[in-house]
């Protein structure tokens, strides 16, 4: 086996043992450590496939930042109590599953139908560039400014309105 | 260079810094608590070997003979791993930071850094730092004490707002680098165009961001004794509580070398190539250049330690979203100014 290939295993392994314990973890703080090594698993993938950036955005993103927020609510709440939740409301618990073997189903669905046999070939130097900082960044500015702009915006205007809503509490 | 021999000059490289990295942080507590005596007309450890030289052995030997206290209430796994993430960040963010020029060594081209030509280069010192808050904020939560928990939160929350004006002040940096490659952003400060002198904003910034995230005084409110005992370590002992402490001072020197290699001209000494010497003499004095600027920000960090008294919390958050959040954004504006007016590129 190549490098490659072992580092893929390994990865790959990591990032499904993880979910998997993430989803089934009765703690929400545990899950969020589940959750926060998948996402290592995840970023160790995307340097795999020379996506430098995105594996090091993922990590400062999605590890370091959004699931900290999440650690912070876990840890300020602490929803221990609320393993009871669905032993109190049996009907919130069938529709979960129902909703939940629908997401799975669709899932299933859109892997399988489409084309896996199909290999993409790229040239693994032009795949390197594209991961590249600076082919992103020259992109992003010239081929992706409206779509990127609008994303800026989309952002600022839900950062002014959580600050509205947090706001009227206080108020 | 083929591939069996890249590894093994990799693998010295690494057991080399590790090495030193141990042994400094080691003498850096020793440092600490002689300085604190001086500052405070002591006289500090002097009783182990020449001038209390062997303290820091003594000291690691009587925290590996101390009893290691799980409490009842805490989440056992969690509770190990914390202090392993601590120290893992603290180890492994020195691949990226060069600490000299490319040197030749049996017919090898070797760069003084562990990973010299990764792309992300400064970003991943960024997403090392960011996985450093989850050892305290996991410390506070699985100790099952009061104490920790709110030293884990305060943590989190002074982490992640300077973490933001910490990532701005670099940004200003690449902008002027036009690179996020650690050896060629020290490369474009020959001379004296030192960052620290073209953009003092984000110096300053900077240096103010990396005393909050390595949680030093005067921001070192996740374990404000008065307050909170200990903190988030309240609950640690024996060698789980000596991975938190080498953890803080290994930080310290990763802050340092950040700080040395974004603005103080990384191991360049200013207008040494126009005298003409042999890269054998040069090359050392450079290294030597950049272990100088690094003990002097190390005195620095700890001199400040004890002279300012701490921030109150919401002082702390003031100042960490009114004050620095503009700044750095301030500092951008200021950079991208000079790159228009000076095409520097």
């Amino acid at each position: 086996m190549e490098l490659a290939e072992i580092l893929f295993l390994a990865f790959a392994s990591i990032a499904v043992v993880t979910a998997i314990f993430t989803v089934i973890s009765r703690s929400p703080v545990i899950s969020a450590l589940f959750l926060v090594i998948n996402f290592g698993a995840l970023s160790g993938l995307y340097l795999l496939l020379s996506a430098q950036f995105l594996s090091v955005v993922q990590v400062i993103v999605y590890a370091g930042a959004i699931m900290v927020l999440f650690l912070f609510v876990l840890m300020l709440l602490r929803p221990e109590k609320e393993d009871k939740y669905f032993v109190v409301n049996r009907k919130m618990k069938i529709f979960a599953v129902i909703v939940g073997l629908f997401l799975f189903g669709q899932l299933a669905f859109a892997i399988f139908a489409s084309d896996i046999g199909q290999t993409v070939s790229i040239e693994s130097s032009r795949s390197e560039q594209i991961g590249k900082i600076a082919y992103i960044g020259e992109n992003l500015y010239t081929t992706y400014l409206f779509p990127f702009e609008a994303i800026a915006f989309v952002l600022l205007v839900a950062t002014i309105g959580a600050i509205v809503i947090s706001k009227k509490k206080l108020d | 260079m083929d591939m069996f021999t890249l590894f093994a000059v990799k693998l010295i490289q690494v057991l080399i810094i590790a090495q030193v990295m141990l042994l400094t942080v080691s003498y850096l507590v020793y440092f600490e608590r002689k300085i604190s005596a001086w500052a405070q007309s002591r006289v500090g450890p002097n009783r182990v070997g020449p001038a209390g030289l062997l303290q820091p052995f003594a000291d690691v030997l009587k925290l590996l003979l101390k009893e290691d206290i799980m409490p009842e209430k805490a989440n056992k796994l969690v509770h190990i791993i914390a202090p392993i993430i601590a120290l893992f960040v603290a180890f492994t963010t020195y691949a990226v930071i060069p600490i000299g020029p490319d040197i030749t060594l049996f017919g090898l081209n070797i760069p003084l850094s562990v990973a010299p030509e990764i792309d992300m280069g400064i970003l991943y010192v960024l997403a090392l730092t960011s996985i450093g808050v989850y050892a305290i904020t996991f410390s506070g939560w699985s100790s099952g004490s009061k104490y920790s928990l709110l030293g884990g939160i305060r943590s989190s929350a002074q982490m992640i707002s300077y973490e933001i004006s910490m990532g701005f002040a670099i940004a200003g940096v690449l902008l002027m680098a036009g690179s996020t490659l650690p050896t060629k952003i020290v490369e474009l400060q020959s001379g004296w165009m030192w960052n620290a002198i073209v953009q003092p904003i984000g110096f300053i910034v900077f240096v103010v961001s990396a005393f909050a995230e390595t949680n030093r005084l005067p921001f070192d409110l996740p374990e404000a004794e008065p307050e909170l005992v200990g903190g988030f370590h309240t609950e640690y002992s024996s060698m789980k509580f000596a991975g938190f402490f080498l953890a803080e001072y290994a930080n310290m020197i990763i802050a340092s070398a950040l700080i040395v290699t974004l603005y103080l001209g990384g191991w360049q000494i200013p207008y040494i190539e126009t005298l003409g010497w042999a890269p054998e003499i040069v090359i050392p004095l450079q290294i030597g250049a950049f272990a100088f600027k690094l003990g002097a920000l190390l005195f620095f960090f700890i001199w400040v330690r004890w002279s300012l008294p701490r921030f109150r919390y919401d002082q702390l958050m003031d100042l960490g979203w009114k004050v620095m959040f503009p700044l750095s954004l301030i500092n951008i504006v200021w950079v991208a100014a000079i790159i228009m007016i000076f095409g520097i590129k």
